[in-house]
């Protein structure tokens, strides 16, 4: 069973009068559980279609089906409270915010939520215990390397434990070292807690820990 | 609200030297706007004490003030017969033609400069009927000689107002015997003295200034208003209460200032407005990324919205409290003034009230959402997939 369809989706932007195509006629499917990699040159759209199966953009035609959820039909608002239950999010820049705690970084997802104070607090630290980050729960994003920064994305993106995560170039930023980190905590969030994950990556080691690879080239799938 | 308050305080914190000056902008405009409303409240204040509920004041109906209202003696001996008024406990009537005039008078050499001064002579029956005037220093002046004593602001401020000093005005000179306390009344602002020999003095032959007098009951104001209204020989007066009387005096120059200073800072607060805007487009333009990955997680434009609003509103709040808390300070300031209602100088404080610590928090908030509208309604109309792209 599927729990992305892409149904052919074209993405234009208009720069004046412009037509600028950047995706066109896109179909897949991603099973449940799966671990998808997302590849191609700069500029072929690949973070165009993340955002559209993340409902944080709207594609110009055609429809995107998650957990059975026309994203495309919701209004804005209803399609923020979709988001705040069904996507996670991991940035290449991680996109903590740098006045907030890790803790509070992860924390923020779950103020959408009707959970409690304390409820929120046990679900924060255990998925910072997840990442491997229970002994820096109260560090500032800049009293962290950017590995640490990244995990904490991650705990943030899987806090509300959504239907998908979306990683767009997650270790874009990172050294080697830290990469493999978050390359093995994906996988893991994969393997064991059974995630779905769509990334994005320009790394080809880091494209051998996805199932399947999608290429995208000029705004088609090849 | 969905976005953390400690999100605002914190960036507040973050970005100290805009967020100092923007708070020392609002900070300024709000000192000013406290300081001419506790002004215009100390004039109140100060005339309103003046006046004592019980007593009862005749004037010349189109007089502005004492100074410009006459009493022929004749009207004056009309009142004092009237029912109602009260005794003495040597069983004369309880009233007092006083005079007022102006003189000028050198303030101290370190003021420098010449001021105005209402000398009023009063009668024995006026000191009973101001009970909270204090001699400090010196001793009463002696009825029926050329002595005077001077109130405190007077004593303070004027050159040669010490006790055993005279002073020259109305053709003579007058020896200072004492200096009284009028508890921060507008008499502490007055030289007293013997009526007869200052009316002598100022040429007020047959004519008083203004008539103060008490009723046996308090009550029986109504009562008696009626029945001097009715009486066709004293129709160019009017009576009030002291009180009511300085409370009206004060208003005309408690508005004045109010109005004029009302208009200054809100041309002041323009400015604080702009500052306070382009600091708050600043913090959107710095924060674009943070907004987009806030709408992404799912939180709404009009969160984004109130975030941005409740910062402007922080610090606009902030900049009231400094101003406010500096304004406070000048309630240890004595200034004066001429009172426009009788062209002599009058000696206040700066005076805070309740009302006054609202006005200027309400005012500094008002800052804050004008100023923080506009940058507030960017934030919350970026688009999610650009301001995820301006990182
Ligand atoms: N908001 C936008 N307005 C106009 N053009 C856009 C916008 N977003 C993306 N594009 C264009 O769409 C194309 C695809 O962009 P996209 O960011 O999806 O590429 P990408 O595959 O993620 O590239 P990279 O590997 O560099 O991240 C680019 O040519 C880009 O300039
Ligand atoms: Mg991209």
């Amino acid at each position: 069973m599927s729990i992305v369809s892409v149904q052919n989706i074209s993405k234009s932007y208009w720069r004046d009068s412009l037509e600028i195509p950047v995706l066109s006629n896109i179909s897949f499917e991603v099973p449940e559980g799966e671990f998808v990699g997302l590849m191609g040159p700069s500029g072929s759209g690949k973070t165009t279609l993340l955002n559209l199966i993340a409902g944080i953009d709207r594609p110009t035609k055609g429809s995107i089906i998650v957990a059975n959820t026309d994203v495309t039909k919701l209004g804005e608002s209803q399609l923020a409270k979709w988001r705040s239950s069904n996507v996670g999010f991991v940035f290449q820049f991680y996109n903590l915010l740098p006045v907030l705690t890790a803790f509070e970084n992860v924390e923020l997802p779950l103020l959408l939520t009707k959970l409690s104070k304390k409820e929120r607090k046990e679900h924060v630290e255990f998925v910072l215990k997840v990442v491997g980050l229970a002994d820096r729960i109260h560090h500032y994003p800049k009293q962290l390397s950017g590995g640490q920064e990244q995990r904490v994305a991650i705990a943030r993106a899987i806090v509300t434990d959504p239907t998908i995560l979306i990683a767009d170039e997650p270790t874009g930023d990172l050294d080697k070292t830290s990469a493999l980190e978050i390359l093995n905590l994906l996988q893991t969030l994969n393997s064991e807690f059974k995630k779905t994950i769509i990334m994005v990556t320009h790394d080809p080691r880091a494209a051998e820990r996805a199932h399947i690879i999608k290429q995208l080239d000029k705004g088609e799938l090849t | 609200m969905k976005i953390p308050f400690k999100y605002t305080i914190r960036n507040l914190k973050t970005r100290r030297l805009t967020t100092a000056l923007t708070v020392t902008g609002i900070a300024a405009v709000v000192f000013v706007f406290a300081a001419v409303l506790m002004m215009a409240y100390g004039i109140q204040k100060t005339l309103i004490e003046t006046g004592s509920d019980d007593n009862i004041i005749a004037l010349r109906k189109a007089a502005t003030g004492e100074i410009t209202s006459i009493i022929m003696v004749d009207q004056a001996n009309i009142l004092s017969t009237f029912p109602n008024i009260a005794k003495t406990s040597d069983g004369k009537p309880l009233v007092s033609k006083e005079i007022v005039a102006v003189i000028n008078l050198s303030y101290s050499k370190k003021e420098g400069g010449m001021g105005l001064i209402a000398v009023r002579g009063i009668t024995n029956a006026g000191l009973q009927l101001r009970p909270n005037v204090k001699l400090i220093e010196g001793r009463m002046f002696q009825w029926g000689s050329r002595e005077v004593i001077v109130g405190s602001s007077i004593h303070k401020r004027f050159q040669g107002t010490n006790v055993g000093e005279k002073i020259k005005f109305g053709g003579d000179q007058w020896t200072i015997v004492g200096w009284f306390d009028a508890g921060g009344s507008g008499f502490d602002s007055e030289i007293w003295g013997d009526e007869i020999q200052l009316a002598a003095a100022f040429g007020y032959t047959g004519a008083y200034s203004s008539i103060l007098f008490r009723l046996d009951r308090p009550d029986a104001f109504d009562k008696f208003k009626q029945e001097f209204e009715k009486d066709l020989r004293l129709q160019i007066l009017d009576v009030k209460r002291e009180k009511q009387f300085y409370a009206e005096q004060s208003e005309d120059m408690a508005m004045f200032i109010r109005i004029l200073g009302i208009v200054v800072t809100v041309i002041f607060s323009l400015g604080a407005m702009i500052g306070a805007m382009i600091t708050m487009y600043a913090a959107v333009s710095n924060r674009t990324v943070e907004i987009g990955t806030l709408r992404a997680l799912g939180f709404r434009r009009r969160n984004v919205l109130a975030a941005f609003l409740v910062e402007s509103l922080a610090l606009s709040l902030i900049g009231g409290l400094v101003g406010l808390f500096l304004a406070s300070f000048l309630q240890f300031f004595n200034i004066s003034m001429i009172n426009f209602g009788s062209f002599s100088e009058l000696a206040f404080n700066f005076s805070l009230s309740p009302s006054i610590v609202i006005s200027s928090l309400l005012f500094s908030v008002v800052m804050g959402i004008i100023g923080g509208f506009l940058p507030s309604v960017r934030a919350a109309r970026l688009n999610i997939v650009n301001a995820l792209r301006s990182g």
